[in-house]
């Protein structure tokens, strides 16, 4: 600071008030920019990324060899029938870590700074959930591998394979709204946390992620039929072992576009409150 | 006259429950001059600025911004606005390059404009061996050349400085006050809370004094003192027994009233100039007195206020702040 003279940089000038911004697509620009914010937090910070490439490796490890050989006989045909199971339930339990996130972030205050910036309002949200699309490829990826490793092979063709990921993917953009939501109307990081696994954890295992429909009592039935996950899993299913996908697929974009048209204005209108 | 107001705010009312925050407060901010705002914890004073930065919508008053009003053309008044207070951070995990980069792109001065301007400031903050680091590393004082800085990024007409200096030790103090000072020479219009008399009179070419969320005295820094009474001159000599004939000694080169004994040992006389000080440590010299303290300060905010609020004219009896807030 003792540098410090009057050569201080010249005002450019580049904010004037008589000219209110001309440029276009403000919106997408500014939360691309706020998405490559959390892209370099996720990076600087992969400690943040162990719980979701930890939890399939555990739970494939140990729901393939504890139960496989009495669920399906043999832990490869299991392994074949679970890992997609696996991939919908970690990629949604991975959606839940934004809302953890920011609670956090607006707690520290950077968001009063984006409030005061004159970009519209939602730019820092969108922002945020654009920037985890990262994570759940991550996720993706890393469960196909040690699935990969354990001996799961895809049984239909490249593009099927992709179009699979990329519904997982899909799905937990949308899902994420959910969380947002969450973490607007709760106070503490912990309870964003605690409020989204008892929402996640009933969706997970009351679907046919871990065994087939057919063997549960009706009324559960019932559920598992609906369940957003249940249709997930079928449709990945599907597209990676050639399984009949029936209306999955677009049972699980509805269920998509249902998550952004329901979650989606009211995490908006909670987070316009809330700070 | 009013047409050059940078800062106009009328009448402002804020409630949190059953807090009320503000209770109608007018502040006014010519362009290219510092307003200092002074006030104790809880005075109003963050709340006020939030008013005025948008990021609060008064329940009563206006508040206009460059003639806009910060409710109406809140969009408006954030081209033209910089914030920074210990609310208004930056991303922790970010570099100090990034975090600026960042900024400028959301204020639209694209890429190589964003990446311009954060080297400029980041040179002029003193950060640039810093740059690449991330802002959860730096020290206190970095940490809020870095605050200040990325407020800085859209060049702003007005700035708010929320308490810049607030836990900042004396040098990182004049730093940010040496800051604050370009700023003004380059146009800027700006408006600083504190709770130091000290940093108001340093900086600021009129001072709001806020109290319970109401103004209780706007004025010059000289104004002001004249009210709250300036400096005093305190000393320590380190011989008891030296008392009386340092009293005599400082009374001579007061402002007029008598020395007294504020605390235990320690005599206190107000002085009008600086030159109070060089005297007096002369005429110490010459008398064969050592002293183990001597300094010279404005009132403390304490003080301040128990001059503007704390008495009634009958029983202002002394000009002497330190008698009555001890």
């Amino acid at each position: 600071m003792s540098t410090l003279t009057d050569t201080a940089p010249t005002r450019s000038g580049v904010l004037s008030n008589s000219a209110p911004n001309p440029r276009p697509f403000r919106l997408v620009r500014h939360s691309l920019a706020l998405a490559k914010r959390s892209l370099i937090k996720t990076w600087r910070t992969p400690e943040a990324l162990i719980d979701v490439t930890l939890q399939p490796v555990l739970f494939l490890i140990i729901f393939v060899y504890v139960f496989g050989g009495a669920v399906a006989g043999s832990t490869h045909d299991y392994l074949q029938f679970l890992l997609p199971g696996i991939l919908a339930q970690t990629i949604a339990t991975g959606a839940i870590a934004i809302g953890v996130n920011l609670n956090t972030d607006i707690a520290k205050g950077i968001f009063d700074r984006f409030r005061s910036l004159p970009i519209p309002r939602s730019a820092p949200l969108v922002g945020a959930v654009l920037g985890d699309v990262v994570r759940y490829v991550i996720v993706t990826v890393s469960t196909l591998a040690i699935g990969y490793v354990m001996g799961f092979r895809i049984d239909t063709d490249p593009f099927r394979a992709i179009a699979g990921c990329l519904l997982a993917v899909l799905f937990a953009l949308c899902l994420s709204w959910l969380p947002v939501l969450v973490s607007m109307k709760v106070r503490t990081a912990g309870a964003v946390q605690g409020v989204m696994f008892a929402l996640i954890m009933p969706l997970s295992f009351a679907s046919n992620v871990f065994v087939g429909a057919d063997t549960l009592p009706g009324w559960m039935q019932a559920f598992v039929d609906v369940n957003p996950m249940t249709h997930l899993v079928a449709s990945v299913r599907g597209l990676f072992l050639g399984t009949p996908l029936g209306n999955h697929v677009w049972w699980t974009l509805a269920w998509c576009a249902g998550f952004v048209a329901v979650f989606m204005p009211l995490a908006l209108r909670a987070y316009r409150k809330k700070i | 006259m009013t047409a050059d107001l940078v800062i106009e705010a009328e009448g402002l009312v804020k409630t949190f429950g059953k807090t009320r925050a503000l209770q109608g407060v007018d502040l006014a901010v010519p362009r290219g001059t510092v307003l200092g705002v002074l006030g104790p914890n809880g005075a109003g004073k963050t709340t006020a600025v939030r008013i005025l930065s948008t990021l609060l919508t008064p329940d009563g008053g206006t508040a206009r911004i460059s003639g806009f009003d910060v409710v109406r053309d809140a969009e408006r008044v954030r081209q033209s606005i910089g914030l920074t207070g210990q609310y208004a951070s930056v991303d922790e995990d970010l570099t100090g390059r990034q975090n600026l980069e960042l900024f400028g792109t959301l204020l639209d001065l694209g890429r190589a404009g964003a990446r311009r301007r954060a080297a400029e400031l980041l040179d002029w903050f003193d950060l640039t061996d810093a740059a690449n680091r991330p802002a959860k590393t730096y020290s206190g004082g970095m940490r809020r050349r870095l605050d200040l800085a990325a407020s800085l990024v859209g060049s702003p007409d007005v700035i708010f400085l929320d308490e810049p200096t607030t836990g900042l030790d004396p040098a990182k103090r004049e730093d940010m006050w040496d800051v604050v000072r370009t700023l003004v020479n380059n146009g800027s219009t700006v408006l600083l809370t504190t709770q130091y008399l000290e940093e108001a009179d340093a900086l600021a070419d009129a001072i709001t004094v806020i109290d319970h969320g109401r103004v209780i005295a706007h004025d010059t820094p000289e104004g002001l003192k004249r009210v709250v009474g300036g400096q005093t001159l305190e000393v320590r000599p380190s011989d008891p027994a030296q008392l009386p004939r340092t009293a005599e000694i400082l009374t001579q080169v007061g402002s007029g009233a008598q020395a007294d004994e504020i605390r235990k040992g320690v005599l206190a006389v107000p002085v009008t100039d600086d030159a109070a000080l060089t005297e007096s440590v002369a005429r110490f010299a010459t008398a064969g007195i050592a002293v183990t303290e001597l300094s010279l300060h404005l009132p403390s905010l304490d003080e301040v206020f128990f001059t503007l609020t704390g008495r009634t004219a009958s029983e202002d009896d002394t000009t002497r702040p330190t008698e009555v807030a001890a």
